[in-house]
């Protein structure tokens, strides 16, 4: 039996009720929005972007305590990442929610959402975020969790 | 807690339902979703598991003992629908996968056939999705318009608003008989008088109501009924359309196929009479032996007394919820039944429903394919707790304990 303690771990506990790098940006020249139609979370990301760098990044919008607290976490983790290096950590972080391949260290405090892996129906929650950066990064419009695939 | 409330050994009749007994992350299942789906008593499943092992076949097509037996029960069971809604026909019973397919029916064969650019439908602001949806379909097919009544801040229809709706260019209604998010009960009487008043048909869409309350399609004199049998205590897959004999006789078929025809031949086709024109291909054999045990069981325990004892537990739930410092009921009309949905300061329902499954609770989180309701409300989402008549006031305290463990999580 899992402790519910592995999911909302003190870490995502104080993003999800202090989320870092909230609000609207005006520096932005890249945004995307989230949408899970499953439970009405919406999210939308903002990015500087420099080059291939991201300069800046923030987010806003409202979820349960595992998309906000993912999405805090990701805008932290993101800040001097090229484009690719953040599609790296994209994929280190899925496989770290589904469990299919040992996640890389890189993650640092991303791993705390390892908890995630044992709640499927979450996963999605965790994700909205990073499907949405990833939206912005490729600049093509109003992203949809992918809600069955994960 | 009462053991026999309102009339009803609830202990007694928990028994029934084998899922009950389990545990769940090593607590006892509190099953607090059947607005979703309810629960299948042992005569359910037991009537199934008979009948696939003493008189199975294909209905309606051989001359041998098992299709002659078969096709007995899959009739018995359309009789046992007409009396238990107490329509005037068992031609007026047409078997569907589920109340959606009901509403999509009417809205193809019906709608198409009788709705053009500029004409109207009505629904209410509390319709599930699977009653605004199909509308929109048609709308999109035939350039119709779709009204929606408003509802105030206890989550009721404005009937004053409807009356202004309703005008010349109105040519049908659907609206639900209680609301699955919110739980109200609409005025559906007063709404079918009006309508009719002004010619205008009207579709039930009893999926909440069925398993709560005595329907009586002619005294509310709806021209059409649907629900599901899941929410019935009976098997998923299975559904009911009702419909006045003479709005189905003129209405051309949903689908083509076998058991729909009286004869084919490449030139012309004739289709069969009703309710077999509706109901093309092989059925739902067992879903109708299911559902015709499920109406058994709930009538042996009397639609009258599940009604009062549930009215009963609603408002326990809804003394000891509202109680429960940050919380709110949404949805706070006088007529309600059986639903209780509500928000938490601070705290997402989707977080709320993670911690109380590990209670062993089993809600429901999310807008609850009522999205509308949601944005009338300027929420996203709700916790919703839906009762049926195998819950007990122990049942409620342990919600109210979960929702007291989720609050000490999150603040």
């Amino acid at each position: 039996m899992y402790d519910l303690g592995d999911l909302y771990q003190e870490l995502i506990l104080d993003h999800s009720k202090k989320p870092r790098n909230f609000g609207p940006m005006d520096v932005a020249n890249a945004t995307a929005e989230g949408y899970n139609p499953l439970c009405g979370d919406k999210i939308t990301v903002q990015l500087k972007l420099e080059n291939d760098v991201i300069r800046e990044v923030g987010f806003q919008g409202s979820g349960c305590a595992i998309s906000t607290a993912s999405a805090s976490l990701m805008t932290e983790s993101l800040k001097g990442r090229t484009r690719e290096e953040a599609e790296h950590l994209f994929q280190g972080f899925h496989d770290l929610l589904t469990g299919e391949k040992q996640a890389p260290a890189e993650l640092g405090k991303l791993a705390v959402f390892s908890g995630v892996r044992e709640y499927p129906m979450r996963v999605k929650c965790a994700t909205l975020a990073w499907h949405t950066l990833r939206a912005a990064l490729h600049n093509s419009g109003p992203v949809m969790a992918r809600v069955s695939t994960e | 807690m009462t053991a026999l409330s309102a009339g009803l050994d609830v202990n007694k009749l928990r028994e029934d339902f084998p899922i009950l007994r389990q545990k769940v992350h090593g607590r006892p299942l509190v099953y607090l979703d059947s607005a979703a789906s309810s629960q299948k008593p042992l005569a359910v499943i037991d009537a199934i598991r008979r009948f696939y092992s003493e008189d199975y076949s294909n209905i309606h097509r051989a001359v041998h003992q098992l299709s002659e037996r078969s096709t007995r029960r899959y009739e018995e069971g359309r009789i046992k629908v007409q009396q238990f809604i107490h329509a005037a026909d068992a031609r007026e019973i047409v078997f569907v996968r589920g109340a959606t397919e009901g509403i999509n029916l009417v809205a193809q064969s019906y709608g198409r056939t009788h709705l053009g650019a500029g004409d109207e439908i009505i629904i209410s602001a509390l319709e599930h999705h699977s009653n605004i949806v199909p509308w929109q379909l048609l709308c999109e097919q035939t350039d119709a318009i779709l009204r929606v009544i408003p509802i105030n801040d206890d989550g009721v229809v404005l009937l004053d608003e409807f009356e202004r709706l309703l005008n010349g260019r109105t040519r049908f209604v659907s609206i639900a008989h209680i609301s699955n998010a919110l739980g109200t009960v609409l005025p559906i009487r007063s709404i079918i008088a009006l309508a009719h008043q002004h010619h205008v048909p009207v579709l039930v869409d009893g999926a909440q109501a069925v398993p709560h309350m005595k329907v009586n399609v002619q005294e509310l004199d709806c021209d059409f009924y649907v629900f599901s049998g899941h929410k019935l205590y009976g098997p998923t897959g299975i559904g009911v359309l009702y419909g006045r004999d003479n709005l189905l006789e003129e209405m051309p078929p949903y689908q083509g196929g076998g058991d729909m025809i009286s004869s084919v031949t490449f030139e012309k086709t004739t289709y069969n009479a009703l309710p077999y024109k509706f109901e093309a291909g092989t059925p739902n054999i067992e879903g109708v032996v299911g559902l015709a045990a499920a109406i058994d069981y709930v009538s042996g325990i009397g639609l009258d007394s599940i009604a009062a004892y549930e009215a009963e537990l609603l408002e326990y739930a809804t003394r000891q919820l509202s109680q429960v410092d940050g919380l709110r009921i949404v949805g706070t009309a006088k007529e309600k039944a059986a639903v209780l949905s509500f928000v938490l300061d601070g705290v997402h329902p989707h977080d709320v429903g993670t911690v109380l499954d590990r209670e062993g609770i089993a809600v429901r989180t999310g807008h609850h394919c009522a999205q509308p309701v949601m944005d009338r409300f300027g929420i996203p989402a709700t916790t919703r707790a839906s009762i049926a008549f195998y819950n007990t006031h122990e049942d409620i305290d342990l919600l109210v304990r979960g929702i007291e463990k989720v609050k000490g999580m999150f603040r």
